[in-house]
């Protein structure tokens, strides 16, 4: 035991070395040279200790260890909430905190394990899945209801709606991923493109044609979902891992172009002074240009800033839930039905006579609508874009939270976009490593539950109450 | 024409650069099938560790340039290969026999996971190294008075990759452990029953890859005399695509792709546009997936059912 502990700490220590226990400093043009060998002893100590714990745990010691780590775990989460004790090392307390709550995690399922053989911890999970697949409607229904009240909540200032504005918005890209990625089973890498191009149509659009909000949307929307039918169209009888690698060039293709063309983007400068959008032709601001309404004097208001953040608020909110409609009724449709059915398996569709291409090319180019969609809300809530809010960490984002909610998930989405968008934002100690934390969440959700956190598959059609009907 | 042999020894470089890389992408895919995400993180590791060992050397008062060269090759090598095997045992091997977007997707977690790592412990900023290998010979004068130099780095480059390449087709096509890696290549069941300790030959296999690539971030280092956390994902994205080229799972065919590659994109830059360069990577890594995804020197994929 002690031996395999030490192996493993072994291990870490020349993990350690040379990245935790030297560092680089930039020092003027230069870089010197420092060490950090206690935080590099702690974590291999940390390590050490974790290894032995768990160890002890499956040799029968886990109630011990459980009470233990919970303690630790959530005394540092105390601290943390309420600034109690000063934090030199963040990152040391997290990885312990991390550590500790594995072992948690564990010993909890040992001991579950040895009260009820049969139930293994995987099998909850799945039941989770279950419940929320069926209670669905009515959680859905829930949460629209909170989405439509949020502004008004006492609880909701400027800040608030931002967050909720930001958040819906992931959700709305991660709906239209989903049907990509979650119903078809194509892994787009490249889903920023559709953004981008959603994003660029409209600014170009609206300052050039003087076009407002509604009429550049569905331009912007074709425009995007026209790429996406003249990516896909060459690349979808790719296999799936090189479907992957391919969308991921072309995504990274078109920001290279956004950042080059400068004619027509003005390269890595940006778009700027994007027009804002109108409430049926009425200005949120406070002094209108001559003969436009402004907002709060046709509602006899006060003056407002939030008015217009209040807005675009149901404007992402309106969007996101179009995007969910839509899905869930084409899902019911037979383009649906083959997206799922070209999933499980591509030779049996082919052989019951499904097009895989043209059935792909519409999952792709549906995909890519809502993308630019959404590409053109960014657009005019920032007021300005440039190529550098569409790399490729902002795909690998969206498709995180598809992968994580569970693919095909769409109640998965929403729960992965609060966690994944508004954790972080809400807790910004933790700014620094929220992408550290992606990555090592993918990572951890594809070993545990390679199809996603809250997916729950089932056959969404069947033949037949049971085969004894059928035979009658 | 002058220029275009100094371009050639250019992108020749260069091509030493990405083969040693794509010989990574390759080895995994042939064994695994799976697309590592992360090998161009990797590679960046390489180059990290190899600054943070130049100046330890440093400090130690290490001054003989070849000797330092050679720990610096050494133990960037080790190092990297090590967290090529941490990288396999955490995040890939659990998912060996899971369906065929789970590995990727894990190995997307792995390289953002990584470069998040790095950037947290040794900071955004560019890390700079001067120049340590100085001089050339000048091989030819024009009549416009170009000269072409090889440089003296350039030949340590070439040699050194050269060396490694040789060293590993040998490795690869007379010892036990090459046999084993092929066996698992061609039927992992198989090889498992006749007594191939399947999860051990994987495990070297990364961290040959990963030991391949920590010499091609030193070798980057010393040419660029610059090193970044980012610097793996578009250096990646351009051996990967020199794999694809070659025939992904071939060994000659990535070192053919590598050298192919780094010759076009110098010639792009150098007869076309800097601007567009990474768009002609891309553009050729889509073009050949798409019109001969099985590449040059590869083997035709045929899907059983």
């Amino acid at each position: 035991m002690l031996k395999d502990a030490g192996m493993m700490a072994l291990a870490s220590l020349a993990l350690a070395m040379p990245l935790v226990g030297f560092q680089t400093v930039d020092r003027g043009a230069g870089i010197v040279l420092d060490t950090r060998f206690g935080a590099m002893f702690y974590a291999v100590a940390v390590i050490f200790v974790g290894r032995l714990l768990l160890l002890l745990i499956e040799a029968g010691h886990a109630s011990l260890i459980q009470a233990a780590t919970v303690a630790l775990s959530a005394a540092w989460l105390i601290n943390v909430a309420f600034h109690l004790y000063p934090i030199t090392w963040p990152a040391l307390g997290w990885l312990t905190w991390i550590v500790a709550s594995v072992l948690a995690i564990r010993a909890w399922i040992v001991q579950r394990r040895a009260t009820r053989p049969a139930a293994g911890y995987t099998d909850g999970v799945e039941k989770l899945g279950a419940l929320v697949a069926r209670i669905g409607p009515y959680l859905g229904g829930i949460a629209v209801a909170f989405a439509f009240t949020m502004p008004f909540m006492p609880f909701a200032d400027q800040r608030m709606v931002d967050l909720g504005i930001l958040v819906l918005t992931y959700i709305m890209l991660g709906w239209g991923l989903n049907v990509v990625v979650g119903l078809a089973g194509l892994l787009d890498l490249g889903y920023v493109a559709f953004y981008a191009v959603g994003a660029y149509s409209y600014a170009i659009l609206s300052i050039h044609f003087d076009l407002n909000f509604w009429q550049t949307l569905p331009l912007a929307g074709a425009m995007a979902a026209l790429f996406g039918v003249l990516l896909g169209f060459p690349v979808l009888r790719l296999r799936g891992d090189y479907l992957a690698i391919v969308t991921l060039g072309f995504g990274e293709m078109i920001r290279l172009i956004l950042l080059n063309w400068d004619d027509l983007t003005n390269g890595p400068k940006g778009i700027g002074s994007i027009p804002r959008p109108s409430f049926f032709g009425m200005q949120f601001t406070a002094a209108p240009r001559e003969g436009v309404t402004a907002f709060h004097e046709f509602f006899n208001l006060d003056f407002a800033p939030i008015h217009r953040i209040i807005h675009l608020y149901y404007i992402i909110l309106f969007l996101a839930l179009l995007t969910n409609w839509f899905t869930l009724r084409i899902r019911k449709m037979p383009i649906g039905r083959a997206w799922e059915a070209l999933r499980e398996d591509e030779t049996a569709c082919r052989a019951l006579g499904i097009n895989p291409t043209n059935t792909k090319l519409t999952a792709f180019a549906i995909g890519a609508m809502f993308g630019g969609f959404a590409g053109s809300f960014f657009a005019t809530r920032q007021g300005f874009i440039s190529p550098e809010s569409f790399n490729f960490i902002e795909s690998a984002i969206i498709l995180a939270i598809v992968v994580l909610g569970g693919m095909g998930s769409q109640i998965g989405v929403v729960v992965a976009s609060i966690l994944l968008i508004g954790g972080p934002e809400w807790f910004r100690d933790l700014e620094a490593y929220r992408m550290l934390a992606f990555g090592g969440l993918m990572v951890a959700i594809m070993i545990w539950r390679p199809q996603g956190l809250l997916s729950h598959r089932e056959p969404t059609i069947k033949l037949g109450p049971s085969p004894g009907a059928r035979s009658a | 024409m002058e220029y275009f042999i100094q371009q050639f020894i250019n992108g020749v470089t260069l091509g030493a650069i990405f083969g040693l890389i794509a010989i990574g992408y390759t080895m995994v895919y042939g064994i695994l099938g799976m697309v590592n995400f992360a090998h161009g993180d990797i590679f960046m590791i390489g180059g990290f560790i190899s600054i943070i060992t130049f100046m330890i050397l440093g400090v130690l008062g290490v001054t003989w340039l070849p000797f330092s060269l050679l720990c610096m090759l050494l133990i960037a090598m080790a190092f990297t290969g090590l967290h090529g095997w941490a990288v396999e045992r955490i995040g890939y091997r659990a998912l060996r026999n899971s369906n065929r977007l789970a590995p990727l997707i894990s190995a997307i977690g792995v390289s953002i996971f990584l470069q998040n790592y790095v950037q947290l412990l040794q900071g955004a900023r560019n890390k700079p190294l001067s120049p340590i290998i100085f001089g050339g010979i000048e091989l030819m004068t024009s009549s416009t008075g170009f000269t072409v130099t090889f440089a003296y780095m350039q030949m340590v480059i070439i040699g050194v990759a050269t060396v490694l390449m040789a060293g590993f087709s040998v490795l690869i096509a007379r010892t036990a452990l090459g046999r084993q890696q092929r066996a698992c290549e061609q039927d992992m069941k198989m090889a498992r029953l006749l007594g191939v300790d399947v999860d051990r030959t994987i495990a070297l296999t990364f961290i040959m890859g990963a030991a391949l690539a920590a010499v091609a971030g030193l070798i980057w280092l010393l040419r660029y005399g610059i090193i970044d956390f980012y610097v793996g994902f578009l250096v990646g994205i351009k051996a990967f695509t020199a794999a694809v080229i070659g025939g992904i799972g071939s060994l000659p065919g990535a070192m053919l792709g590598g050298l192919l590659i780094g010759l076009i994109e110098v010639f792009w830059s150098a007869y076309f546009s800097v601007e567009y360069k990474d768009v002609a990577a891309f553009a050729i890594l889509v073009l050949v997936l798409i019109f001969r995804p099985t590449g040059l020197l590869g083997k035709p994929d045929i899907e059983k059912v």
